[in-house]
């Protein structure tokens, strides 16, 4: 038997014990449905062909197409503005500046409340004020793009400037904690880490500055928007329907249900595509001109108006007694935003959940700045935070003269060590075990630079991964069977490509009892039963559990249906269980009856039920999380200090895996972010101006086939008993430990630790 | 004037501005190939122009004139997959679906080009009469073809699996 194989044991075990209130979802124990196996994805073949349409891609009569012109200064006040050449161009059919945009409330903050989706609370376009380099003075609408580009170019802006907070350095000086991060405390201290670091036999101080990143998704945001009459129709690509509905409605000032959001396919979002300024001034521009707008921002119009992952500089100290486990764990730092936003990038999260240590000293500052509102951008704070903690962890180990596996094997903590809360589902070990195994760690030197292939140094490298396991709350689901034995499952939900549709199809299928390919999930519309936010890595369970309670509610209802005549007569929802395309009671006995069977007998073509998730009561009660180990093997060249990351392997405890296939797509999606994090990515902020200087693909370095190894991925499929479906979302952990992972292999090639990001080769020359 | 659009005469826009890839887009509703970046830098509008692999988003639609274009549409026209769609398929060779018809054109034009003989940055023997489409060879070739989902393993895989699995199966030895 096998070391997994041995854990899964005894979590079944485990699920008993812990879960004396709520049973673990039945279809974890569920062995031959469709979830688990790797159904090829719904969308595919529409995706291969090119006609999966887009946002930039929706038809409309009378279409105006939308270019937007961007502040230079980062901060001032607009003195002269004229638009009149603008104007007289062939095509032009509106202009809006500041001085004819309609009145707007600002947008509410992403946060503020559940059904907020404000990127910034910013007003759009109120007034001559200028808040960072590159806000939208003017927006021009005209018969075609070319167009709209060209006249765009004609207007004459003058600017008054004004001092601006543009040094990360200057403005860290006035940082204070915020008042949360993401409703956790700004700051934990247990003990006193700095006396315990003090006074600790082995240990490290350690400083980390990591660069603005963009999520640079291959679609740039863009918005397809007219208005019929009171009612507002927006084909946009977001993360984010019912929120973008509820928040535009309030900028707006109209009802919520006069407003319809479409966003079957989203080309990309990592977090990015939530609700900036375009979408806001496409809806005004439609508004006053009375036609239909296309606002698809040009590349650098992303990087101006759509904001990315902040810049920070974290300090990790570590201190180690002589037994090897720890005596202080201490990161801190500060992060840059904006007063407009909220995005504090929690990059103290993974220390509060990963290892055992007596004192600790976890505290988040921010510094505010005069620039673009920066957002949730791929595990947030923890792809960061998971560089500075897992770089020092093995720097430790190497203070200590261990391997950096056994180091985390000694300082594995029996319990949450800051909630005090029990794991609801933690096999972390057993993920490191099975991934050195594979990888071949156990060839790797402990020596430094002791490995050489002609002008290649090459090392490998190792450090944990970890993500939270989020549910949304708000989520409501309807299932609607019909009498031919099939079942449409819905909610106002996204497809980024993660496999929204194919896995909720999945799960729908095993819920129900039907066969994969009768069951679909429908899913991008408002008119749809709300969805909560494709983000946080929380939708899949989100979802899940909605459409449990909606199932729920449609059984007890087929049941009332079923009458006396039915072989089910007398049983409650707690006697049947769903198979085989009806209803069976649970015992397995042939007191069953097919959906087809009640529904003919109630004359009815079909029967739907609508039902709200019960409320994420799961985290209140246990540390959920998951995690990974990540190796990576690197070759620096010793001449010119090129990187080249030629193996890379992620062993994940993410609780069950629904579908390999994607979900194989899914962890190497996120660990090939992670190597653009670690090697190449920054956008460049100038300091001088507050202007992003690298607003295109051609300069802000994303990895490319050939940056990309063979990425190997395994994973312990171990269920978390209180999560539906057992599985936890894992659209974000890929990226997690990935920067230090690399960074490790790094110094093993060549001895050189590199703590700033990118790790370009000028560092390593 | 006009050019030939997956086997349909078009008339040249009247605009001289128009780029192929937004009279593909705007004039024709052929949203397939995508605007990724509208500079040459992401690939995801890459087309066919009589066989070889372009960036319609840096050519100008009037250049073609005469000449025949295929987009992602016109690659399988009568309903069915063209055998590298269904590789990406098998191979999960996507997740959003953006960058994909620009990789699965660009692959086509690719192929051509190494049958051809055409080197790349990595290919050892330049005066070889066809190349070995190696793992390293196929990786260079697409790098001009980003993807942001990272795809890369699946979409490398697609391409080997329809045109150089025995080349590629060595190279993995």
């Amino acid at each position: 038997m096998s070391i997994i194989d041995t854990v899964k044991q005894a979590a079944t075990g485990m699920m008993v014990k812990l879960t004396p209130d709520a049973p673990p979802d039945p279809l974890i124990a569920r062995k031959h449905g469709a979830l688990g196996t790797s159904v090829p994805r719904i969308d595919g073949p529409r995706k291969v062909r090119g006609k999966a349409q887009f946002a930039a891609e929706v038809p409309a009569e009378n279409m105006t197409y939308a270019a937007l012109l961007y502040s230079t200064v980062a901060r001032g006040r607009i003195t002269a503005l004229d638009t009149a050449a603008t104007e007289a161009v062939p095509g032009v059919v509106f202009v809006m500046t500041h001085r004819n945009a309609p009145r707007l409330k600002p947008p509410a903050l992403f946060q503020t409340d559940p059904r907020a989706a404000g990127a910034s609370s910013l007003p759009v376009m109120q007034d001559a004020e200028i808040h960072w380099n590159g806000e939208p003075v003017a927006i021009v609408l005209a018969e075609t793009q070319e167009q709209a580009d060209h006249a765009k170019s004609l207007i004459t802006v003058a600017y008054q400037a004004e001092p601006a907070r543009l040094s990360f350095a200057e403005a860290a000086t006035q940082s204070h904690q915020p008042p949360n991060v993401m409703g956790e405390p700004a700051m934990i201290q247990v003990g006193d880490a700095e006396a315990a670091l003090a006074g600790a036999a082995f240990k490290v101080d350690l400083t980390f500055r990591t660069p603005r990143h963009s999520h640079a998704a291959i679609e740039p945001h863009a918005a397809t928007v007219w208005w019929d009459g009171d009612q507002l129709v927006v084909h946009d690509t977001t993360q984010m329907l019912h929120q973008e509905r509820w928040t535009l409605a309030g900028i707006f000032g109209i009802p919520e249900e006069s407003i319809r959001i479409l966003s079957p396919f989203v080309g990309g979002g990592f977090g990015g595509k939530g609700l900036w300024s375009h979408q806001i001034l496409a809806v005004a521009a439609s508004k006053l001109s009375g036609r239909p707008v296309r606002v698809a921002l040009s590349r650098e119009g992303v990087f101006r108006i759509a904001g990315g992952r902040t810049t920070t500089e974290q300090r990790v100290a570590l201190g180690a007694k002589a037994d090897g486990t720890l005596a202080a764990l201490i990161h801190t730092g500060i992060v840059a935003m904006t007063e407009h936003n909220n995005c504090p990038e929690q990059f103290t999260f993974p220390a509060r959940h990963l290892y055992a240590a007596d004192a600790m000293l976890l505290e988040q500052r921010v510094a505010e700045m005069d620039m673009l509102a920066n957002t949730f951008m791929r595990a947030p704070g923890e792809s960061i935070g998971t560089f500075a903690l897992e770089t020092a962890m093995d720097e430790l180990a190497e203070a200590m003269g261990i391997d950096p596996i056994e180091l985390r094997r000694r300082l594995e903590p029996e319990k949450d060590p800051t909630s005090g809360h029990a794991f609801s589902s933690r096999n972390i070990l057993e993920a490191y075990a099975k991934g050195a195994e594979r990888f071949g760690w156990d060839k790797r030197s402990p020596v430094p630079r002791s490995r050489r292939e002609g002008e290649w140094l090459v090392g490998m490298g190792v450090a944990t991964a970890t993500y939270p396991y989020y549910r949304m709350p708000g989520a409501a689901a309807r299932v609607t069977l019909t009498r031919d034995g099939h079942a449409r499952v819905a909610m106002a939900s996204h497809e980024m490509g993660m496999g929204t549709a194919t896995v909720q199809a999945q799960a729908g299928a095993d819920r129900l009892g039907l066969p994969v390919e009768n069951v679909t999930f429908e899913y991008g519309d408002t008119l749809l039963p709300a969805g909560t936010i494709a983000g946080g890595s929380s939708q899949t369970a989100s979802i899940a559990a909605a459409v449990t309670a909606a199932s729920a509610k449609l059984v007890a209802d087929l049941l009332k249906r079923a009458g006396n005549d039915s072989p089910l007569a007398g049983l409650s929802a707690d006697d049947v269980e769903a198979r085989d395309g009806g209803l069976g009671h649970r015992d397995g006995g042939d007191r069953f009856e097919s959906y087809a069977s009640i529904l003919g007998r109630a004359g009815l073509e079909e029967v739907s039920a609508e039902a709200e998730a019960p409320p994420p009561m799961e985290v209140m009660s246990y540390s959920m999380h998951s995690y990974g180990a990540q190796f990576c093997e690197a070759r620096v060249n010793a001449v010119t200090g090129e990187v080249r990351v030629s193996r890379f392997l992620g062993s994940f405890d993410t609780g069950r895996i629904l579908n390999p296939r994607n979900a194989t797509s899914q962890f190497r999606g996120g660990i090939i972010m992670g190597l653009g994090l670690a090697l190449m990515e920054e956008t460049e902020f100038d300091e001088r101006s507050g202007r992003v200087m690298n607003p295109s693909l051609a300069e802000y370095h994303v990895p490319v086939h050939l940056d990309v190894p063979e990425i190997d991925v395994i994973w312990t499929d171990i269920p978390d008993p209180h999560a539906p479906l057992g599985a936890h979302g894992i659209g974000e952990i890929g990226i997690t430990g990935v920067g230090a992972a690399v960074a490790n292999a790094i110094y093993s090639a060549t001895g050189k630790r590199v703590r700033d990001l990118p790790i370009t080769l000028d560092k390593l020359l | 004037m006009t050019i030939t659009i997956n086997g349909q005469q078009v008339a040249v826009p009247s605009d001289p501005r128009v780029s192929l890839l937004d009279l593909l887009r705007e004039h024709l509703h052929l949203g397939g190939s995508k605007k990724g970046c509208n500079q040459g830098a992401c690939g995801a509008c890459t087309v066919l122009a009589d066989g070889e692999r372009i960036l319609s988003c840096l050519a100008l639609a009037v250049q073609y004139e005469g000449r025949s274009v295929v987009s992602i549409e016109g690659l399988s026209p009568d309903g069915s997959l063209h055998p590298l769609q269904h590789a990406f398929i098998e191979h999960d060779g996507y997740q959003c679906g953006y960058c994909t018809p620009g990789q699965i054109c660009s692959a086509v034009g690719m192929a051509g080009e190494a049958k051809r003989g055409l080197p790349s940055a990595v290919t050892a023997d330049l005066a070889a009469d066809a190349v070995q489409l190696t793992h390293d060879e196929l990786r260079e070739r697409m790098s001009g073809n980003l993807c942001r989902c990272g795809a890369h393993n699946g979409i490398i895989a697609a391409i080997a699996d329809t045109f150089g699995r025995p080349a590629v199966a060595e190279a993995a030895e």
